[in-house]
């Protein structure tokens, strides 16, 4: 793959030379392509208008202006050929990156998901009760645009209109259909008739309209879609001394800047919003002593596993090209494809076929080969760690083994010859002279084999989900977990999921693979290439 | 990417002469420098397919269990394969139509957008070129997967704006999967595209060609084995994901076959074995067969990868 430098090459396009005006096809299908962004990017601007996500919206037009200006400007020939992958590397590679490293700075999770109007609303209105006495309002369930809503006659015949989201507020007289004292329709709005309150009846119940901006003057909420009632919260959120109180015992929660209400007494309330939390996530390790010591486990785990397994499918395959290797032998060929079949076969279904064979009650293992036993062999923590590492080999040693045959084959007959003229037997051939130039040759693939099984989430969470659990720690932490199989089970499978820790502990892992890769490159001069 | 080693396919011209050389050897001899070798190779090989048999005959067992499947090869039928299409439960066709969808959807677009900004470096000078193909490496040091919870939380947040190509949405995945579309794959068209003599840009240049006739109607076609190979990894790579599809997908008729087959096998081991074994084998049998009959090129690219 040498090739010459494409620098010394006189490829660049002088700029001008070949400007003849673009064929008229060309030019309908770039404005066509270029309308279809336009067109799905002015529908996201809206849809961020009304979400009033304003820094969003305006990267979306940002971007949408500069892709404008790319493809409608003559010249900028590069950024043409270059956009379109660059747009998905900037949002799914480059931005997710920048994203998990400020959630690892933050306490986003579970009762952590928001911000902190939103906690407090939803706290306001996830502890309503009936206000006793107060007036009914008729109401009558309508659909609009903003969803669900309720038309309200009150009390002192004002008809109001609103959503969970919108406030009750007054609607022109004008646009209402009244049947006697109770306004049945409203313009803009579908009156939902019986049949769809029937089968709604859930998503109405829950249903709450607040009577004003300010939450604590409380809800409409209706049982029946015909008599609606004044609930009020049970929580009293005071601004000015950002405090929540729960009036039924009176407590006061604070906000001590840990993104959750907190009592004098430590208790806490369960919704709480986001806040930076600076390296607390990083920190919590050292304050979990069990958890950072089954850290540290994890991480040695994941070094022996990573280590083991190219080495192991390194030799193994090593020791069976150098074994099939003789061309007296027949049928060579015979071996070599059934050999490398593993590595045909979709890794994905691999794990899952072993797990029927491991299986400790009906397994083929336990049953065939060992007459009923009942070896744990994926429950167990040392019979575990050894089930998935064979299991990885057996994935991993056909790559090995043919990577290995191909080196051999290249290495010049003649050193072979010259040492052996030297007096070197077979033995120090193969130790002097094959395998140092083996391993040099092979170098980068077993550090980029080692990169990927340091991240091999695949063949541990289908084959024991990270288990055996280890006893006595309180996070769901197995003794075959790998550090990338933590980050998943922390963020998705742990009771309350806790984003900022998974992604601190992704951070690691970064910085752990970019270091080994980053010594081990140094040494392999593989971006000498580069011109 | 030099085919020219080919361990497999150099056996044919050298079994002629070792006729000639050894025309019979004593069974001690044979046994001693021959007969262990053959032993190896038969262990190996017992190893190596053991599972996949294992699994062949699983399928074909009509009992529905595990247990039933240990005795391999008794009985033979293809009611696993009739049942592992009839239970809307499971919905393995529609399981394995979305696979096909996002692999080829994937692979397709990590093509097209890797050939575009391979032609770019290859072929155009301008600012930041070295700089942005030293961070193209770089940036692959992270790889997505240790990102997953971001590209959940950035998923779920455009769900709120397009729900069709937010969580639950093969569009959406597929646009995750196309983030990884410049990177390795676009060095190794990089490497692929200066082995073209730019010769030949010139003299279409010279006939009046524009560049982007000049990239769809030449390189592209003097490049396509490249393509091939890029397209062939892109595909394998997406169709084998399981994390961040694991995370996207949640609805039974949205799954990929890894995600799918994975919660179906791991909920129940022993009863869903047998059917998750005939899903298996269909599954597999596209995959060996290209792979057998390609096997010469992806071994030849392998060694030459690894001996350049």
């Amino acid at each position: 793959m040498t090739t010459t430098s494409a620098a010394e090459r006189p490829t660049a396009p002088k700029r001008g030379i070949h400007h003849q005006p673009p064929s008229m096809k060309v030019l309908v299908v770039k404005i066509l392509l270029l309308a279809i962004v336009d067109a799905v990017a002015v529908f996201a601007m809206t849809a961020l208008f009304f979400q009033r996500d304003w820094l969003v919206l305006t990267i979306v037009a940002l971007a949408t202006l500069l892709v404008n200006v790319i493809y409608l400007n003559p010249g900028m020939l590069p950024a043409k050929y270059l956009t379109p992958g660059l747009i998905f590397l900037a949002l799914f590679q480059v931005f997710v990156i920048g994203y998990s490293m400020y959630i690892a700075f933050t306490n986003y999770g579970d009762g952590h998901n928001s911000t902190k109007d939103d906690a407090v609303a939803a706290l306001i209105s996830q502890n309503t009760v009936r206000v006793e006495g107060s007036p009914a309002y008729r109401v009558q369930v309508v659909e609009g645009l903003p969803g669900l809503g309720l038309l309200a006659t009150a009390p002192d015949g004002r008809v109001l209109v609103g959503t969970a989201e919108q406030p009750l507020e007054p609607v022109d007289p004008g646009a209402v259909t009244m049947d006697g004292q109770r306004a049945t329709a409203v313009d803009g709005w579908t009156t939902l008739q019986l049949q769809d309150v029937l089968q709604r009846q859930q998503e109405i119940a829950s249903l709450q309209v607040p009577l004003s901006d300010d939450l604590n003057d409380g809800f409409l909420r209706t049982t029946d879609a015909t008599n609606g009632y004044v609930f009020q919260s049970t929580y009293v959120f005071d601004e000015d001394a950002d405090t929540m109180t729960d009036t039924v015992s009176g407590t006061v929660y604070r906000d001590l800047g840990e993104g959750q209400f907190q009592s004098d007494d430590g208790q806490v309330l369960g919704t709480g919003w986001q806040v930076g939390v600076g390296f607390e996530n990083f920190l919590y390790p050292f304050q979990n002593q069990k958890f950072g010591e089954a850290l540290i486990w994890v991480t040695i785990w994941t070094f022996a596993f990573a280590v083991l397994s190219v080495g192991l499918s390194f030799f193994l395959g090593l020791f069976l090209a150098l074994t099939l290797n003789d061309p007296r032998m027949r049928s060579r060929k015979v071996y070599r494809v059934l050999s490398i079949l593993p590595y045909a076969f979709p890794s994905f279904l691999s794990a899952l076929v072993w797990l029927g064979l491991f299986n400790t009650e009906f397994g083929f293992f336990n049953e065939v080969l060992f007459g009923s036993a009942d070896i744990p062999w994926l429950t167990e923590p040392w019979l575990g760690k050894f089930s998935v590492l064979l299991v990885n080999i057996w994935l991993g040693f056909p790559y090995m083994f043919l990577v290995c045959m191909g080196a051999l084959q290249s290495i010049p007959e003649e050193l072979t010859e010259a040492a052996t003229v030297d007096g070197a037997n077979g033995f120090q051939v193969f130790g002097r002279i094959k395998f140092p130039l083996l391993l040099v040759s092979t170098a980068p693939l077993l550090i980029s084999s080692f990169a990927f099984n340091f991240n091999n989430f695949n063949i541990i969470y289908m084959l024991t989900r990270g288990g055996p659990r280890m006893a006595g720690v309180d996070e769901n932490v197995g003794h075959t977990d790998l550090l990338i199989t933590l980050v998943y089970k922390t963020a998705f499978e742990a009771g309350t999921r806790d984003y900022g820790l998974a992604s601190a502990l992704a951070i690691i892992i970064f910085i752990i693979v970019a270091a080994v890769s980053a010594i081990s490159f140094r040494q392999t001069k593989a971006l000498e290439d580069l011109n | 990417m030099s085919i020219d080693i080919d361990p497999i396919a150099t056996d044919e011209p050298e079994q002629a002469p070792r006729k000639v050389v050894q025309p019979k050897m004593s069974f001690r001899k044979w046994a001693r420098e021959l007969g262990w070798r053959h032993l190896i190779g038969i262990a190996v090989v017992i190893f190596a397919t053991f599972p996949i048999i294992y699994v062949l005959s699983a399928s074909l067992n009509p009992t529905g269990t595990l247990t039933g499947s240990n005795e391999l090869f008794r009985n033979l039928s293809f009611e696993n394969y009739v049942d592992l299409f009839s239970d809307p439960r499971r919905p393995y066709a529609a399981w394995f139509m979305n696979t096909m969808i996002v692999g080829i959807a994937t692979s397709v677009g990590t093509v097209f957008l890797g050939a575009l900004a391979a032609y770019a470096f290859s072929r155009m000078r301008f600012t930041g070129r070295r700089v942005g193909l030293l961070s193209l490496i770089l940036v692959q040091m992270f790889p997505q997967l240790l990102a997953v919870v971001a590209i959940y939380l950035l998923m779920r947040g455009i769900s709120d704006i397009f729900p069709f190509i937010g969580l639950d949405s093969l569009i959406g995945l597929i646009m995750v999967y196309l983030g990884g579309a410049l990177g390795v794959n676009t060095y190794l068209m990089y490497g692929f595209f200066n082995t073209i003599p730019a010769s030949i840009d010139e003299a279409a240049k010279i006939d009046g060609a524009g560049h982007a006739r000049i990239f769809f109607t030449i390189i592209l076609r003097l490049v396509a084995p490249i393509l091939a190979v890029v397209g062939l990894l892109s595909f394998i790579g997406t169709t084998s994901e399981f994390v961040i599809s694991s995370t996207l997908l949640t609805s039974p008729d949205k799954l990929t076959l890894a995600v799918g087959l994975f919660r179906y096998v791991s909920e129940e081991t022993n009863s869903n074995y047998p059917i998750f074994a005939a899903g298996a084998v269909i599954a597999a049998i596209p995959v060996m067969a290209l792979f057998l009959y390609l096997q010469k090129y992806i071994v030849g690219g392998l060694t030459a990868g690894a001996v350049k």
